[in-house]
């Protein structure tokens, strides 16, 4: 992994965010933007997923359980040649493919609808019990936000992952801290992810969301493990990237207007 | 020999897991009530119980299905249905995935578990989902009928089947197209819809109403969505007065579907029999006479409609 290419990757991947959201008036910058170098590294250098091989199931899939964080994903499948940027620009827009949050029959590359909280880890599950059956290799990723990881559903999903030995699922938290109404710990307190995902069964490791080498290497740990799945709990910034967004709990769900965006812009790609 | 359609169900399943690698079964801790056990004799490996987890059984499904497979997903109609409505609409129906849900011991004949396990208004929430066929299967023939239909068929469903012994209305190996409606005893004037363990019930009503000389059509509708408006139509066009016969609550299932076609297409006069609120504990069979949804209930209920 060259870490001046995932740099550039991300880079050109938040721009698409600030650009992406700014066209919708609506969307959600800040858990995008977290999620960013996460998602760069997954696409970038570990997982095999190409433009050509986007509408196959023979390869790794990803799974944005996190579906708010859709324009990231649009701005992956950008970065890949998937769609062009210019298809960015239609964003939540009518008969886009690029719906609010993502529809796997809109667009080849989007291996999982999601949007509603808490559901794209059970997915993820299902996907790799599919793989085990096929007898394939491919893994499967699934990011997951702090804020959802309050929905039941994702700890019903933690123990089947663990029950049936799921070595080929990475779930990936993006601890960024916080949610609509305010920090995490002050809304419910899901924390700490490491010591429930721990006690669930699973191989855990904590690492800086933003240290692309960091990323790069838990995830490749993640590979190594056998009989039970990982999950990387990473403490990202909400917002990582534009200053005036970063750790400002009101840019969850939020667009930009234009003054904003042009400063955003000018900050990244100062960056 | 008298069997319950999820007796029928886990022969069927467990015969289609054998000759398709695709199918795969999920169940949350009630396999053995449901059925879907059979599947776990013939492919354990493709056999998945997920523990009180309804929610994450529904997911699984559907990643699953977004694999290739052909999930069949049960539990008792009330958990799979009603707890996980949103989980079937968006992970399930909205993106089109191939889950097949199978809910057994539906409405009051679950019985003496009382109100919290009696689904009564499964039919309804599943109905209105884009997407979802719903099925109720009368006996075991039409059961087994379903569910090949089912599994042969791309797009998400949702099987209501039931707890108790039902007496079969088509005889073993009857070959059935479950999507259309079928008129089971032709009168005149009269027409009764029924579905499920209530095709029997209207049947036995119609029996004892000939003998006092009322000559009523009993119809099996199985498909409730998408329904066989056609056939539907042709049976209310030929009808004066009509019943709608379900062990549901009378909002949103076979009523409710009746009514909507007959409204657009065909108005008539439409009695509603089925459950007007939750029932209680008791055995499937006392429940059914309390509630007027046996043969002589169905009967009573009929008859003073038309005397009305």
């Amino acid at each position: 992994m060259d870490i001046e290419v995932m740099r550039q990757h991300a880079k050109n991947i938040r721009i698409s965010i600030i650009k992406e959201t700014a066209a919708a008036k609506s969307g959600h910058p800040g858990g995008s933007l977290s999620a960013a170098d996460i998602m760069t590294v997954l696409y970038f250098a570990v997982m095999d997923f190409t433009a050509e091989n986007a509408g196959s199931l023979d390869r790794d899939r990803f799974v944005l359980s996190k579906g708010h964080a859709s324009p990231a994903l649009y701005a992956v499948l950008a970065e890949k040649g998937v769609i062009s940027h210019d298809e960015l620009l239609t964003f939540r827009g009518l008969h886009s493919r690029l719906q609010g949050h993502p529809d796997m029959n809109a667009l080849d590359g989007i291996d999982m609808t999601t949007g509603s909280l808490g559901q794209g880890l059970s997915a993820a599950v299902g996907m790799c019990l599919a793989n085990k059956l096929d007898g394939n290799s491919h893994r499967v990723y699934c990011l997951v936000g702090d804020g959802e990881a309050e929905e039941g559903q994702i700890w019903e999903a933690a123990m089947a992952a663990a029950h049936y030995n799921c070595d080929n699922l990475c779930a990936i938290i993006d601890e960024n801290g916080l949610q609509i109404d305010g920090p995490t710990a002050e809304v419910i307190g899901p924390a700490p992810f490491e010591d429930k995902f721990r006690a669930f069964g699973w191989n855990v490791l904590s690492i800086d969301g933003h240290d692309y080498e960091a990323i790069y290497n838990a995830l490749m740990a993640a590979k190594e493990c056998k009989g039970k799945p990982t999950c990387i709990v990473a403490k990202t910034i909400k917002g990582k990237g534009v200053s005036f967004m970063e750790n400002q709990v009101n840019w969850h769900g939020v667009a930009p207007n234009a003054e904003q965006r042009d400063a955003a812009l000018k900050e990244l790609e100062a960056a | 020999m008298a069997k319950a359609t999820r007796d029928a169900y886990g022969e069927q399943i467990r015969e289609l897991a054998i000759q398709n690698p695709k199918i795969v079964a999920l169940d949350a801790d009630l396999a053995g009530s449901t059925k879907a056990a059979e599947v776990k004799k013939v492919a354990p490996e493709r056999f998945f119980d997920m523990g009180i987890a309804e929610a994450d059984m529904i997911g699984v499904a559907a990643g699953l299905a977004a694999s290739g497979y052909i999930p069949f997903a049960s539990s008792f109609a009330m958990f799979c249905t009603g707890r996980v409505w949103e989980q079937i609409r968006n992970s399930v129906a909205y993106p089109g995935l191939n889950v097949k849900i199978v809910g057994s011991h539906s409405g009051i004949t679950v019985g003496e578990d009382g109100v919290t396990h009696q689904a009564i208004e499964d039919m309804a929430i599943m109905r209105d989902i884009t997407g979802l066929a719903v099925y109720v299967p009368c006996d075991p023939t039409e059961t087994k009928a379903v569910i090949r239909h089912v599994a042969e068929t791309d797009g998400p469903c949702y099987v209501r089947l039931g707890r108790s012994k039902v007496e079969d209305v088509y005889p073993e190996g009857t070959d059935l197209d479950v999507t259309k409606v079928r008129i089971l005893k032709s009168g005149s004037k009269v027409a009764v819809f029924a579905c499920g363990l209530m095709v029997q019930s209207s049947l036995g009503a119609a029996e004892l109403l000939k003998k006092e000389g009322i000559d009523v059509t009993v119809v099996d509708v199985c498909a409730i969505k998408p329904c066989d408006e056609e056939g539907i139509i042709n049976i209310l066009k030929d009808h004066e007065t009509i019943f709608t016969v379900e062990e549901h609550s009378v909002t949103g299932g076979l009523g409710s579907m009746i009514c909507e076609v007959a409204a657009e297409y065909c108005p008539r006069r439409i009695y509603r029999i089925g459950m007007y609120g939750f029932a209680g504990s008791g055995s499937w069979d006392v429940l059914l006479k309390e509630y007027k949804l046996d043969s002589q209930g169905v009967y009573e209920q009929i008859k003073e409609r038309l005397n009305g």
